[in-house]
């Protein structure tokens, strides 16, 4: 479980909207009438269900729009309570949440692909949004078990038009094809991808064949589906160099760690081609790169710091620097 | 939307020439002052080399490709010497193809080589402590990569001595065809038979690379052909490339004692050394891409099927991307963001091997040499697109 991260804010359930088979969109308003802080595509908030617990939850309402969030949940029957809580909320129940954070920022490009598998829908949504205004070339694919369990699905084909997402249902046309969708890579184009850890595998191998830091993706915690992955900030302790540092929301390991002066070499930043790797010597890491092997993962022993953060209940990483 | 556009800068002088390829930083600073993309007489090519024009080549893999080949000719109407290589295909042939290398070489795999590739460092390093003068070139940099890494790739110890010179045909060639070429190609059809021998899979080990690659084969990922080339790309690009970086990383630390001194108290920073030192005399200078479409570049159009020369040695040396002692070696500049290894959808995939072997190098030296000077004047490499010594004496004392 996460630990809840800085200030809280009194929100209120404003509306609660049933989108897809299993899932709820939900409207969140402040308590007082306030806006929210701006928030950029992306991001999410934490989002307090009681008995301590505390998911993430990605936005999917406008970043132009402040005066409410929106979050999309799916329902996990076997998830520890989180998603069930969500769902048993009604309109006008207050809420504890945060103020919106991003891990997962939209950055600059000429191009850029999308892919979303079933809820992993929901940060990609605001960014259809920003492509869209600055004039992108852009293309959503969409892969859900059926249509009636993709939220959103046809919102964004009446809005954008077939031509720019493409919606496939397991259930019509089979799973995605990714050797198709990725098969031929594009200059200046960036892959944002986000869904189950099975979905973004099949991604990053075959990203291997596009430029190194093409590959975005988010990555979705088996037990807190519906929910953007641990994204408190922790503590860093530099080893070697005797210094410890706070690593925000907002930050990699390796920004921060580059912050107070201390170097480490990289080249991609983007969790590509390994040069940021470094030594762990404790602490359990959430690995977000996309060249460690499953031995490497599980073993603990290296990170890539330009992506990668501390897991979830892991408040301090002790860092080989 | 209309674009103006004015002619490239005409250029007279040829970078393939002797002094040029002796001593190319003066005749590079001047093709960067001569604007953002010059012409080439000499070669009939457009020429960049400032930083954010090469950058843009180098990331825009659509409108500037591969599949025309390195050299100034362009392979597709006219074919090459040999079946294209990685380097030479784009996208879809070269995405799988650089999959299969990806899956292949990555940091665990390359993390694992540490420990094969240190003892033979500590060899080489220990003989040469205890002389006081010796030739970096021929009695390290050569040495140390043609020890380690046809092990890494698991080819046969017969055949090796075909790596070198069939490295240097390969390079060469993404030069013009002159006595140099020449040179490099004078018993080329041997050394190319001796080292395509070598990627066969009945001639690799069940362990290295090579049969790493060849099990991609079975995967179905990609054909025979191709993993016969890709175990080529890594044997021709991976010698030579090395070599010459840790020379010319000696040949940087040997001219700044305070930065051996430096790194001497703090061993750590022999990767950020090795770094600086590839921004600043880097291995790989010059290659070409092909024009797609007609396009504009730095306000000059180019036109289809144009041929560009991209000089990464030049845009790592920008004073507009790294300030105006872009020609110093400093120690404690962030590198990161040279060109040295490309930039973009065909960066060198081999990358973290060589980062590998010129740091242990570097390392084990710091360990037992105290000081290292220059004794003598280096010799530079006559080479069309690499920039390296021939010879490098240097005075050390021992730790």
């Amino acid at each position: 479980m996460s630990a809840a991260a800085g200030a809280t804010i009194d929100a209120v359930v404003d509306q609660v909207d049933i989108v897809a088979d299993q899932v709820v969109s939900l409207v969140l308003r402040r308590a007082d009438g306030r806006p929210f802080q701006p928030w950029q595509p992306g991001a999410h908030i934490d989002v307090h269900v009681g008995d301590g617990l505390v998911r993430q939850y990605s936005l999917c309402s406008s970043p132009d729009t402040l005066d409410h969030l929106r979050i999309g949940v799916l329902h996990v029957p076997d998830s520890r309570g989180g998603s069930k809580a969500v769902h048993a909320l009604l309109a006008g129940t207050p809420l504890t949440i945060s103020e919106p954070r991003n891990n997962f920022p939209m950055r600059e490009s000429r191009r850029y692909l999308f892919i979303a598998g079933g809820i992993g829908i929901t940060p990609l949504i605001p960014m259809l949004e920003a492509a869209e205004a600055a004039g992108k070339e852009w293309t959503l694919v969409y892969g859900g078990r059926s249509r009636n369990t993709m939220a959103f699905a046809q919102q964004l084909e009446d809005r954008y038009g077939p031509d720019r997402i493409r919606i496939i249902a397991e259930d019509e046309v089979g799973r995605l094809d990714l050797d198709q969708i990725l098969g031929m890579p594009r200059a200046h184009m960036l892959v944002y991808a986000c869904g189950p850890g099975g979905l973004l595998g099949a991604v990053e191998e075959r990203c291997m064949g596009w430029p190194p830091g093409a590959l975005h993706t988010e990555r979705f915690v088996a037990s807190t589906l519906g929910a953007a992955a641990a994204n408190a900030p922790f503590e860093v302790e530099l080893a070697r160099t005797g210094t410890t540092v706070t690593v925000p929301n907002d930050k990699t390991i390796l920004e921060a760690v580059e912050e107070v002066g201390v170097r480490v070499l990289s080249s991609c930043r983007g969790g590509l081609c390994g040069t940021c790797e470094t030594p762990i010597i404790s602490g359990e890491p959430e690995h977000r790169d996309a060249v460690l092997s499953e031995e490497d993962r599980e073993a603990g022993e290296v990170m890539l710091v330009c992506v990668s953060r501390a897991a979830a209940g892991c408040p301090r990483l002790v860092l080989d620097l | 939307m209309t674009v103006t556009t004015h002619e490239a800068n005409v250029l007279g002088e040829d970078p393939f020439e002797t002094a040029n390829l002796l001593d190319p930083y003066p005749f590079l600073g001047r093709l960067r002052d001569a604007g953002a993309v010059s012409y080439l007489e000499s070669t009939g090519s457009y020429a960049v080399a400032g930083y954010q024009e090469v950058y843009e080549v180098l990331t825009d893999f659509e409108t500037y490709i591969s599949s025309g080949g390195l050299g100034p000719r362009d392979i597709r109407k006219d074919s090459g010497w040999r079946p294209p290589s990685i380097l030479e295909s784009d996208p879809p042939i070269h995405t799988v193809m650089r999959r299969a290398l990806t899956g292949v070489i990555n940091p665990s795999t390359v993390r694992a080589l540490r420990e094969p590739f240190t003892p033979p460092a500590v060899e080489l390093t220990e003989q040469l402590a205890q002389r006081r003068t010796f030739d970096a070139i021929t009695d390290l940099a050569e040495k140390y990569p043609l020890r380690v890494f046809p092990d890494a790739v698991g080819i046969p110890d017969v055949g090796r001595e075909h790596l070198l010179p069939y490295g240097n045909m390969v390079f060469n060639a993404f030069g013009p065809e002159n006595y140099i070429f020449k040179q490099a190609f004078a018993q080329g059809d041997e050394h190319a038979a001796a080292v395509m021998r070598n990627c066969q899979r009945e001639n690799l080990d069940d362990v290295g690379f090579g049969a790493q690659i060849w099990k991609r084969v079975e995967d179905g990922l990609i054909t025979e052909q191709q993993a016969t080339l890709l175990v080529r790309a890594l044997l021709s690009a991976g010698v030579d490339t090395t070599i010459f970086g840790i020379g010319n990383t000696l040949s940087v630390l040997a001219r700044y004692p305070e930065a051996w001194a430096q790194l001497r108290d703090n061993p750590k920073l022999a990767k950020f050394a090795v770094d600086e030192a590839l921004r600043l005399e880097s291995p790989f200078q010059k290659f070409h891409r092909t024009v797609a479409v007609d396009t504009v570049l730095g306000g000059v159009h180019l036109p289809a099927g144009a041929k560009v020369l991209v000089f990464l040695g030049a845009a790592n040396r920008d004073p507009r991307k790294w300030g105006e002692n872009a020609d110093e070696f400093d120690l404690n500049r962030n590198a990161s963001g040279h060109v040295a290894f490309g930039m973009g959808l065909h960066q060198c995939v081999g990358q973290p091997i060589a980062r590998l072997e010129m740091e242990i190098v570097l390392q084990q030296l710091l360990q037992r040499v105290a000081t290292i000077e220059p004794d003598g004047a280096p010799v530079p490499i006559l080479h069309n697109v690499l920039r390296g010594f021939e010879s490098l004496p240097v005075r050390i004392t021992a730790a």
